[in-house]
């Protein structure tokens, strides 16, 4: 049984064995980089602020998540009366669903010999990787708005009001500053943007690109300083107002599940993926630590701009969405095209 | 004719409009400022003081818990039971039942001895009058602020627990800090 993934452009088959064991490698590492993270970022804030941040629950603090996970799983499951049941339950498990799912597709490195077989380090790669990327970030947007409304709590639902117009707003831009790498790398693989960038990274050619994405990127995963779904002054917790317990780790879980993706996705297409710089060429088995090294780079940039930047306006959000984003991406998609025109005839 | 302020009103300085281009870049720019001006916390070092393993240093004159002295060649103690200390207390924390030092069983320097002499710490101002009042300076303001319990009764400190060196000592402020 050695069929060819359907979706998949793969020049090379794999067994079932192969994908279903390294699926369960990428999840189980991938989903344990996450509490990691949260620990990390906490330590970054507090540094970044003349303090420590965790440092009392286990070695370095990094016991924190496990003491947390087992204080949110002992409180109780409130529902608010007006809420709507199933659909109350439904939402976080929607979030986290889509963010899982986007993981599928991140490619970690090339191509490796793994019990003699041939494998590559990611968990498919598709024909369609951006797409792929946008569809789920797009159900995503279901989680948040029928978490909001299956509340029943006025807060709660213009909280997942303003996140859908952002994601919505802000999508657009970065489906449009993605279009220029395309182009320039000539396919919607992600494992092929990365072997595109062999000359040059496309951080460089595609700067304004880069920036676009990075800003949208903020914006699309909630994070400060766009996060005015959870804007406590105004809304109490945004869409998450209601839901205590595991289904707000769920929602958090979710939350830091997309900047982990969204760094990744950031690292493959702009920052050349596996890829070193200087003609450093390491053993393929190597590639899974450069992505995370890099990863972990602009996951840091979350968190400083996290401890830098003051939460933007709503008018402020829409109009840098709409009047500047926007026509810059539109005008940078132009830009590539004309010159990849003109260098290619 | 327009009205005209005058010269010693100074003219509002305002931010240039945002928007535009120059606001785009102006923002660009602030953002990076922002982002070194936060960068720069980390190797400033943090300046948290981690409790339980490390104390905030207290000046000399720091009013902590009461302490009860003796005299150091003696060993006898210095206070008489004269109750000054207990007029002086304006939160009426303190009380004191004298009893009378006899050839056998001296206790203190004087004619009277403090036969109980208890704080109720958990009523306490601070305020210094006891050691301000007392004419032996049998009782001072120690530096320990360590004083939290679970009970109140245990907040009643008694002769002896007054008298005893505090199991861990406060740090003092060096000259200079």
């Amino acid at each position: 049984m050695s069929a060819l993934v359907p979706l998949a452009d793969v020049a090379y088959v794999e067994p079932w064995w192969m994908q279903i064991l390294k699926s369960i490698v990428i999840f189980a590492v991938g989903l344990q980089i996450l509490p990691i993270m949260i620990v990390l970022e906490r330590k970054a804030l507090g540094r970044l602020q003349n303090r420590y941040g965790p440092n009392r629950v286990g070695p370095y603090g990094f016991g924190q998540p496990l003491a947390e996970i087992v204080k949110f799983a002992t409180k109780e499951q409130f529902r608010p009366r007006t809420a709507i049941g199933w659909l109350f339950a439904l939402a976080p498990v929607i979030s986290i669903l889509t963010a899982v799912a986007a993981f599928a597709i991140v490619p970690f490195g090339d191509t490796v010999d793994i019990f003699g077989t041939k494998t590559g380090l990611y968990g498919l790669d598709v024909t369609i990787g951006p797409l792929y990327l946008f569809a789920f970030g797009a159900v995503a947007f279901y989680g948040i708005m029928l978490g909001g409304w299956a509340s029943g709590s006025k807060y709660s639902f213009l909280g997942s009001m303003r996140a859908a117009a952002q994601l919505i707003s802000y999508e657009v831009s970065q489906g449009l500053a993605l279009v220029g790498v395309i182009m320039t790398a000539q396919t919607l693989s992600l494992v092929g943007i990365v072997h595109a960038q062999a000359g040059m990274w496309f951080f460089i050619p595609q700067a304004v690109g880069f920036i676009i994405f990075v800003v949208a990127g903020f914006a699309e995963t909630n994070r400060p300083p766009f996060d005015l779904v959870e804007a406590d002054a105004e809304l109490v917790q945004g869409y998450m107002t209601e839901y205590g317990g595991t289904r707000m780790v769920a929602y958090l879980f979710a939350e830091y599940l997309n900047v982990l993706i969204v760094s990744i996705v950031i690292s493959t297409v702009y920052l050349g993926g596996w890829l070193l710089p200087f003609g450093i060429d390491p053993p393929n088995w190597v590639n899974p630590f450069v992505v995370l090294a890099k990863t972990g780079l602009v996951i840091f940039f979350f968190f400083w701009i996290r401890a830098t930047l003051p939460r933007l306006r709503y008018d402020q959000l829409m109009s840098l969405g709409w009047k500047i984003l926007l026509p810059l991406a539109t005008l940078n998609t132009l830009v590539t095209a004309i010159i990849l025109v003109v260098a290619y005839d | 004719m327009p009205w005209s302020p005058g010269d010693d009103v100074l003219a509002v300085q305002r931010a240039p409009q945002p928007g535009g281009a120059g606001g785009a870049y102006r923002a660009f720019g602030e953002t990076l400022r922002g982002l070194k001006t936060t960068f720069a916390r980390i190797p400033e070092g943090t300046v948290t003081i981690q409790y339980p393993e490390e104390k905030t240093p207290v000046y000399p004159r720091y009013r902590g818990r009461h302490r009860l002295h003796r005299f150091e060649d003696t060993g006898l103690e210095k206070c008489v039971g004269c109750s000054l200390c207990a007029a002086a207390c304006p939160a009426d924390c303190i009380r004191v039942v004298a009893a009378e030092n006899t050839p056998e069983h001296r206790v203190s320097a004087g004619e009277r001895y403090a036969a109980v002499y208890e704080i109720n710490l958990s009523r306490c101002i601070f305020c210094g009058y006891c050691e301000v009042a007392c004419p032996f300076d049998a009782i001072t303001m120690g530096n320990d602020y360590e004083m939290s319990d679970y009970h109140r009764p245990d907040l009643i400190f008694t002769k002896e627990m007054l008298l005893a060196e505090p199991f861990e000592r406060t740090p003092l402020r060096a000259e200079g800090e």
